[in-house]
């Protein structure tokens, strides 16, 4: 009797009881509102469940709603650390919906504001991952930086994080000329920034000690995943979207693809420390290719592409297109289009189906965050806490791009 | 290769054609052109099969799942519901997409989760959103919209503004 006793006191010690640690919603390490419910034995994590959805906007049903124009302002709000790249990528999805060529200028323009936005975004993914790690001044340092991209933006389009930049054909107005000052004051200066926020981070024994190895994912695991952009990059894929199906004019710029090896978060935070050189090299040639003087700044598509205002007050044709547009009552082909961009998080696609009514019959967006967000629970598996903090702001995941 | 030219994407198509046709016969109901993608509308019976047959063979090898998603046609009777799946095959980089129609009295389909894991949230998000049952599906609960709500809100039945208001129906400016 005693033996057998023992016999079950011994299979009763072997089953682990683990602590359920509710992450989320609202933490502050998280960096948004985004829930994990944790199994941990002891600090180390055992199985993860997320829970998404806490912003939910429903915008592929109010885009069924909405005349094309309307529609870049929710896809402002997806990503909205990199909005420009997001309205752009609607634009030319339209734009391919109606085979609307655009001028080279327009393209460069283009390529120049998404990059810029693409550093921005990597500004606070690369330095949110130094404030999770304990380093906050090259956070506070570097994001004057991304004000001064948001400058740029707001001289543009009016606004600073919810862009609505550019149309259905180019963009609304001339760039007024104190914009290609600031882009070209933004080349002159953040390089020498960067390289001092690198100098902070790259090879700090103590940031490398807690990114090397922290969330890494093999490069298979990362495919069947979904993943794209600079995690699947720093897994050692090296899938750009600019460079395997080049949209606005990308081909006409040599720049490289820097991959990682280990597609853990030090190799997540080199890849996107990369891209924003390679990014400033783009805008570099970009600019070079570009004559401020031309004054052409949108296609020559008057069924979609507002009037001058000075038109439409004085001229009765120009009034009824304005009309029309703004009431989307223009012909839209009726087809199926996909188009992708490569967003700040990877590959961005919307996959509209027209019917040739006024609004889209059905759009989908491809949320790269939302896909790739589902491996996280097997990313910080067999982890500490405070590694999968980091993995998570490592991975980029934005919390208006996954909840869409 | 900016975007495909029409040759391009028809080559692409009859090729990819051939090895379907060769493999699935009539399963494979119509294929066409849309602007740089080959669509390829499928008996939903044999998706499953389709997708793994596209995913495996060598010659195909369409291994990345670059996204699905459901459609909802009231006016198509019998194919109420259509779920729509695009593929990539990164090394040559070739796109294809599948399309297949599923009727509203058994909106249901085989999951793709056993073939790419990326398929399990995806899957949730078109349950949440149409009702589209998926067979074999290791979680299909809600994921975007709360546990509780009975309905499916992206089906075109279910109207974005207050249905009772008058003022804001379709008859002023279409949909």
């Amino acid at each position: 009797m005693s033996e057998f006793q023992n016999i079950q006191e011994e299979q009763k010690a072997e089953e682990k009881e683990y602590t359920t640690l509710n992450l989320g919603p609202t933490h502050p390490a998280t960096h948004g509102i985004f829930q994990n419910v944790l199994q941990m034995d002891g600090e180390i994590i055992r199985d993860a469940v997320p829970t998404i959805g806490y912003i939910h906007r429903a915008f592929e049903k109010l885009a069924e709603r909405r005349p094309y124009a309307q529609i870049t302002v929710l896809t402002d709000r997806l990503n909205y650390c990199s909005s420009p790249i997001n309205n752009m990528g609607w634009e030319m999805t339209v734009e391919k919906l109606l085979n609307v060529k655009l001028p080279k200028r327009v393209e460069h323009m283009r390529v120049v504001i998404m990059e810029l936005a693409r550093i921005a975004d990597h500004i606070i993914c690369n330095s949110v991952v130094g404030v999770d790690t304990g380093a906050l001044t090259g956070f506070t340092y570097i994001f004057q930086w991304r004000e001064k991209i948001y400058e740029i933006f707001e001289d543009i389009c009016g606004a600073r994080l919810t862009t609505n930049i550019g149309r259905i054909g180019g963009f609304e107005r001339q760039w007024p000329d104190k914009v290609w000052a600031k882009i070209d004051d933004f080349l002159k200066k953040f390089p020498k920034i960067l390289k001092e926020f690198e100098s902070l981070l790259m090879r700090n024994r103590i940031f490398m000690d807690r990114t090397i190895g922290a969330g890494p994912i093999k490069p298979e695991r990362a495919l069947e995943y979904g993943f794209t952009g600079p995690n699947l990059r720093a897994a050692g894929l090296d899938y750009d979207v600019r460079v395997t199906n080049p949209y606005s004019s990308y081909e006409d710029f040599k720049f490289d693809i820097p991959i990682g090896k280990e597609g853990d978060v030090y190799d997540r935070f080199m890849v996107r420390e990369h891209e924003m050189w390679q990014s400033l090299s783009i805008i570099e040639q970009a600019m070079k290719m570009i004559d401020r003087k031309e004054p052409v700044f949108h296609a020559d598509v008057p069924d979609f592409f507002l009037p001058p205002k000075e038109k439409v007050y004085n001229d009765m044709e120009a009034l009824i297109y304005h009309f029309k547009i703004v009431m989307g009552e223009m012909d839209i082909p009726v087809g199926n289009v996909y188009h992708a961009v490569e967003g700040g998080n990877g590959e961005l696609g919307f996959y509209l189906e027209s019917d040739g009514g006024r609004t889209p019959y059905r759009l989908h967006f491809r949320r790269p965050c939302f896909i790739y967000y589902q491996a996280y629970p097997e990313l910080i598996k067999g982890s500490m806490l405070s590694d999968a903090i980091l993995t998570m702001s490592s991975m980029n995941v934005i919390a208006g791009e996954l909840d869409a | 290769m900016a975007v495909l030219t029409p040759e391009q994407t028809m080559a692409l198509h009859d090729e990819v054609l051939a090895a379907l046709k060769g493999k699935f016969g009539e399963g494979i109901l119509s294929s066409s052109c849309e602007y740089d993608f080959p669509v390829f509308v499928v008996d939903k019976d044999i998706m499953h099969d389709v997708l793994v047959f596209v995913k495996e063979t060598p010659s195909l090898n369409y291994h990345f799942l670059t996204t699905m998603c459901a459609m909802n046609y009231p006016e198509k009777t019998g194919n109420e519901f259509a779920m729509m799946y695009q593929l990539h095959n990164m090394p040559e980089n070739k796109r294809i997409r599948f399309k297949t129609f599923i009727p509203e009295q058994k909106l249901e389909i085989a999951t793709i989760t056993d073939i790419w894991p990326a398929a399990n949230w995806m899957e949730r998000q078109e349950y949440d959103f149409f009702g589209v049952n998926f067979i074999g599906h290791p979680n299909l609960i809600r994921i975007l919209n709360m546990e509780d709500i009975t309905f499916f809100p992206m089906r075109k039945d279910f109207a974005l503004e207050d249905p009772t208001r008058d003022d804001k129906n379709d008859s002023m400016f279409g949909r």
